[in-house]
């Protein structure tokens, strides 16, 4: 032991009392260190891989932002030939759209969660978290595809009932008469909600299984409590479960926010690229930043592709800041010790 | 339940005559797995019955039998009757709820809501239960359930504090209060002390012998001075290698403990086995 600390001074003039914190040897085993090396190692590169991403990105973006300056971010358009780029329409698109998807993917992916985990027989649990897992692994080109063919003739009919009920609200407007006999189908269908309805169908599985994983962990001694108390399961559901889930439903939104923004060959195949700031979500026409970036990347110049790529770093700072905000929100609850995000 | 008449504390009046918990030939499996076999015990109103015995002999199942917790075990399963003042609460049409209410739980690691206040916490069982209660009822109230359980000169000046932030002794007769606050007729305790320690222990014991002078109170426990102190009653439970717990004998606790008539009740007792 004593060639691990400081050498204890054999002379007597030195007292033994010292009442100093003294070194102490972590006394690890070499399996536990080398694990311990390889470990830290792996996820060092993880953020070396992201930390380079960002600064390979922003390198990139240097010169178109030189170039346009401020006007990058509030032109809409994107006309390379004419010399006009900007991310404000595309921007306002992906947030939109990211919107869209969270409002109808949050109440299904809670009530789900809920569902399986509290409510459901023990027969149909597997079964249901297996249907929620192939959810996520459907591939997104298949959604798009799906989006577009299956959901948007049915989609429009609620498209038009919002528009016929909700039209006086400036988000609900279509510009085309929803009574008229035979109603203008093509000044609904490609809207940011379609796209946004698609979307959230890839959102749903990734919020749902963040929320059960939170869910599941809420304190057996907590739930007995509260029905012994006499409570009903709802009654102990919202004190115990939802309480102690709180960081997991946020995250597990945030989480699926950040997956809603970066959602490209879905949107793509069923948007209709427009370069307008609006807010009619329920009409033709919509664009996000990966769209942009993915029908635009194939015939860019090296130019236009700076540009493109300085668009890509707005989305990955958006990203960030989201996953970031998720990030604390989980680590600040209780139930955020088990919560992966 | 009526809120409205604040009941002097510490002292409140005994109910009339109280609730007596009978058990007819209750057996119980988890699976296929038998863990009690045609047990019947009659639980007194207004007195303290204690069931004593090894681990694994289906005390604790037993207990939660009696208030229909077992059945929140997906593959629990029972036979026979639980009759609270001669009516079997598993009878088609009860409702579970209110059986619960009626008969509260006091659980071995104390559960109290950490998201609530103190405070909150002893009214919890309102707010589940859907009773309305103004303002001064709650305070009342939560001023009475507290003084019952012991703990309200301890904890009078931090109400909205946060329930986790007691002490494990305070958490458990919090949990006490929580319990009293829907107005029980039978308090069931699952080993309350056992992650308690001495002076908690006794806190909690003066509250059970404080309350059994108006409810019926069923405690399981494994420290055999204990069942001594505080109850009337009592129930040896015993399972015997790879067969279902039963009851070896049951009789008042200073005949089981000084004239056990079976001889595997005078070991367990004394210490030589369990």
């Amino acid at each position: 032991m004593t060639d691990l600390l400081e050498p204890a001074p054999p002379a007597p003039e030195a007292p033994l009392d010292l009442d100093e914190p003294r070194l102490i040897d972590p006394g690890l085993p070499v399996g536990d260190r080398m694990f311990h090396g390889i470990t830290r190692s792996i996820s060092v590169f993880v953020l070396v891989v992201t930390g380079s991403i960002g600064v390979f990105l922003g390198y990139q973006a240097v010169p178109t932002l030189h170039r346009y300056g401020l006007r990058f971010f509030t032109e809409t358009q994107w006309i390379p030939e004419r010399n006009k780029i900007g991310v404000a329409s595309v921007l306002v698109g992906t947030v939109e759209i990211a919107v869209i998807a969270l409002v109808v993917a949050f109440p299904l992916a809670l009530l789900t969660a809920l569902y399986i985990s509290e409510y459901s027989p023990a027969w149909l649990k597997s079964s249901l978290i297996a249907m929620i897992d192939l959810m996520a692994a459907v591939p997104s080109v298949i959604y798009g595809l799906w989006g577009f063919h299956i959901l948007q003739p049915h989609a429009l009919l609620i498209s038009r009932w919002l528009a016929t009920n909700l039209g006086w609200l400036p988000l609900f407007k279509v510009d085309t008469d929803p009574r008229a006999a035979f109603w203008a189908q093509s000044a609904f269908t490609s809207s940011a909600f379609i796209a946004g309805l698609c979307v959230s169908m890839m959102v749903i599985p990734l919020a749902c299984a963040v929320m059960l994983g939170v869910f599941r962990q809420a304190p057996l001694g907590e739930r007995e409590g509260a029905l012994a108390l006499g409570s009903t399961r709802w009654g102990m559901i919202r004190t115990v479960v939802l309480p102690f889930g709180r960081g997991g439903i946020i995250g597990g939104t945030m989480l699926g926010l950040g997956r809603a923004l970066g959602e490209t060959i879905a949107v793509l195949l069923i948007i209709s690229p427009s370069f307008d700031i609006k807010i009619k979500i329920l009409s033709n026409g919509a664009n996000t930043v990966s769209a942009l970036i993915a029908g635009n990347f194939g015939e860019a110049t090296s130019a236009q592709l700076t540009a493109l790529l300085a668009a890509g770093f707005m989305l990955f700072i958006m990203t960030i800041g989201i996953n970031t905000v998720a990030a604390v929100f989980v680590g600040r609850s209780r139930s955020g010790a088990g919560t992966d995000i | 339940m009526t809120l409205t008449e604040p009941r002097p504390p510490a002292a409140a009046p005994p109910r009339p005559a109280g609730s007596s918990l009978e058990a007819d030939k209750v057996s119980a499996w988890f699976g296929s797995n038998k863990v009690l076999d045609r047990v019947s015990l009659t639980m007194p109103a207004r007195s303290v019955t204690a069931l004593i015995g090894p681990s694994g002999c289906g005390k604790s199942t037993f207990l939660r039998i009696l208030n229909r917790m077992h059945e929140s075990v997906a593959s629990a399963r029972l036979a026979g009757e639980v009759r609270l003042n001669g009516i079997d609460i598993y009878a088609p049409g009860g409702h579970i709820t209110s059986t619960r209410k009626r008969i509260g739980m006091v659980f071995q690691k104390p559960n109290p809501f950490p998201a609530m206040s103190i405070g909150d916490n002893v009214t919890a069982g309102l707010k589940l239960t859907g009773t309305r209660a103004s303002r001064a009822q709650k305070a009342t109230l939560i001023e009475q359930c507290l003084t019952r359980a012991g703990l309200w000169d301890e904890v009078k000046d931090r109400l909205g504090e946060a329930g986790s932030a007691l002490s494990g002794g305070q958490q458990q007769r919090l949990c006490i209060a929580r319990s009293l606050a829907v107005n029980p007729e039978v308090l069931l305790m699952d080993e309350p002390c056992s992650a308690l320690d001495p002076t908690s222990t006794y806190r909690i014991e003066q509250t059970i012998a404080e309350l059994s002078n108006e409810i019926t109170i069923v405690i399981v426990t494994h420290n055999m001075q204990q069942a001594v102190r505080v109850s009337q009653q009592c129930a040896f439970f015993l399972a015997a290698q790879g067969t279902p717990g039963v009851i070896v004998e049951a009789g008042s606790t200073e005949q089981i403990f000084n004239q056990p008539k079976d001889e595997r009740t005078s070991d367990y007792v004394n210490g030589r086995f369990g």
